[in-house]
């Protein structure tokens, strides 16, 4: 048996009675006499091969039980005339997912200080191989993702899908909302070019005419009375790691309220008869011959 | 508690049985007022809280201090007194953030006080270009005599007043000084409608009257020139 022993032990198959070796079990009686003609070490192998993902799959589940939890969340149930317009909120995720992906990459060659931000954009856009495709994918992908934010937020809102039992899934979702313009507030200073400086200029003093709290919120975005090195590097610790943490953390809390509740049936869709047997119109006590004639 | 609500649900009372005297929990001593578990609970919980506060109020406070920080008071001179004249503007840049280069820089209007204003004589009016509306860069416009801001239209009179447009006070000025015969621009600060000084608001905040109560003063800035 070299195979088997290629093979880590919780894999292994377990020996069928009969097939062993004769450590477990007795042979049959008939195997003593004539013994079946044994499969070749190539079929073993192609067998093997072929059960390797499903014991793989297997030794996985077994230990975290997420066949259940996957089943449960794949095969639920939705309600009749689901269409196009609830699968905004996976195209917000979608977005999420690119922001996040060409972010990471733009990372490798964003160098986050005053002096050297707009050219580091530049040699991106520039030099680096495909850079410019990505930036694009960045920058326009953050109106994309603003653009479907609204869109699913007016889908739930005119669907009435923000109802009991769903209020706080509402909730959740206007704080991302809330951190997705946050994100797009930060990246925009990020390039820190006369746009992306005067744009955030603005942006911070419209913050700042908050009464009583406006101005000491403005000193905290920009570190200081003015907007400086510092506030570059904040905006870009704001940008890149405070808010997309949270950011994935209430998406994980939204979808498991919307996998938990369930979604609602358009508010076209009238609510069906519940399915009780019909009223048998009353047969005339008379009719069928058993009774006295009718009275009337 | 010698006794809780599982208990009396399961045991006597749902028998109807008298309930039995139960066994005093371990470290039990007669006029006890904390049980063992709540005293520990406590202790945990308050431990936890001290060590978690140890944690984030460092963090919190290593994000908000710029908000009480000031730094150092900055003068630059800008040109000999010579330079400048009582009844239009000559343009000055000069640093007000160091350490990020060009983006640092400001631009001031600077003139000589005017008798026909009614100032005080002999001193320098250096006039922001910071739109009180919400920072753009504004232009004075020597044919109009106004200040005139490109991205929301707001107009400013000879002196920095708001004339029109959506401007919520008039534009900030910096002080100046005479030293070593050159004129320096120093620190600087905001005015009322009437033009007294008070301590720098940022563009879009009111100033004077209630106002400097709903947009306090911060700590970031400096005091304003007394006048």
């Amino acid at each position: 048996m070299k195979l088997d022993s290629l093979i880590p032990a919780p894999l292994r198959k377990p020996a069928k009675p009969g097939q062993g070796n004769g450590a477990r079990g007795a042979a049959p009686a008939d195997l003593k006499t004539a013994p079946p003609e044994r499969p070749s070490d190539a079929k073993k192998l192609a067998d093997r091969a072929a059960e390797a993902p499903i014991d793989v799959l297997a030794w996985v589940d077994q230990r975290t039980a997420a066949s259940g939890f996957l089943t449960g969340m794949l095969f639920r149930k939705v309600p009749k005339g689901t269409n196009w317009f609830y699968t905004l909120g996976s195209a917000t995720l979608f977005a999420f997912i690119v922001q996040a992906t060409t972010g990471v990459f733009l990372a490798m060659f964003y160098t986050p200080s005053t002096t050297q931000a707009y050219h580091s954009i530049s040699h991106i856009n520039n030099e680096v191989f495909l850079g410019q495709f990505v930036h694009g994918m960045h920058k326009w992908g953050s109106s994309l993702m603003v653009i479907l934010i609204f869109l699913h937020m007016g889908r739930t809102f005119f669907f009435g899908a923000y109802k009991y039992p769903r209020e706080l899934n509402w909730v959740i979702g206007v704080v991302l909302l809330i951190l997705t313009m946050t994100m797009a507030f930060t990246g925009y200073l990020l390039p820190f070019d006369q746009r992306s400086f005067w744009a955030s200029v603005v942006g911070i003093n419209i913050n700042g005419t908050g009464p009583v709290i406006g101005p000491y919120l403005s000193d905290f975005l920009r570190a200081g009375p003015e907007l400086g090195a510092t506030t570059l590097s904040r905006f870009y610790a704001i940008h890149m790691l405070l808010v997309p943490g949270a950011i994935i953390a209430l998406i994980g809390a939204h979808m498991y309220l919307v996998v938990k509740l369930g979604t609602t049936a358009p508010p076209w869709l009238k609510a069906e008869k519940p399915k009780v047997a019909a009223p048998v119109a009353r047969l005339d006590a008379g009719a069928n011959g058993n009774g006295a004639a009718p009275s009337s | 508690m010698l006794s809780d609500g599982a208990d009396k649900q399961n045991g006597a009372e749902a028998t109807g049985r008298p309930e039995r005297p139960r066994p005093r929990p371990p470290g039990y001593f007669e006029g006890e007022s904390i049980t063992r578990r709540r005293a520990f609970e406590g202790a945990v919980h308050g431990l936890g809280g001290l060590a978690a506060a140890g944690i984030v109020l460092p963090a919190v406070g290593f994000a908000v201090a710029p908000i009480f920080h000031r730094g150092k008071e900055r003068w630059e001179a800008v040109g000999p007194p010579g330079d400048f004249v009582e009844d239009t503007y000559r343009q000055v840049v000069f640093t007000e953030t160091e350490g990020i280069g060009d983006a640092g820089k400001t631009t001031a209007y600077v003139r000589r006080s005017s008798k026909q204003l009614d100032e005080e004589p002999g001193k320098f009016v250096a006039v922001s270009n910071r739109c009180a509306h919400l920072g753009c860069p504004v232009r004075f416009v020597e044919a109009a005599g106004n200040f005139i801001c490109p991205c929301h239209g707001g107009v400013y009179d000879f002196q920095g007043k708001r004339i029109g447009g959506p401007p919520v006070r008039p534009l900030d000025q910096f002080q100046t000084r005479v030293r070593n015969g050159q004129v320096e621009v120093g620190p600087r600060f905001s005015v009322t409608s009437q033009l007294e000084p008070v301590r720098a608001r940022d563009p879009g905040e009111f100033t004077g009257g209630i106002w400097e109560y709903l947009y306090p003063p911060r700590p970031s800035t400096f005091p304003p020139p007394s006048s």
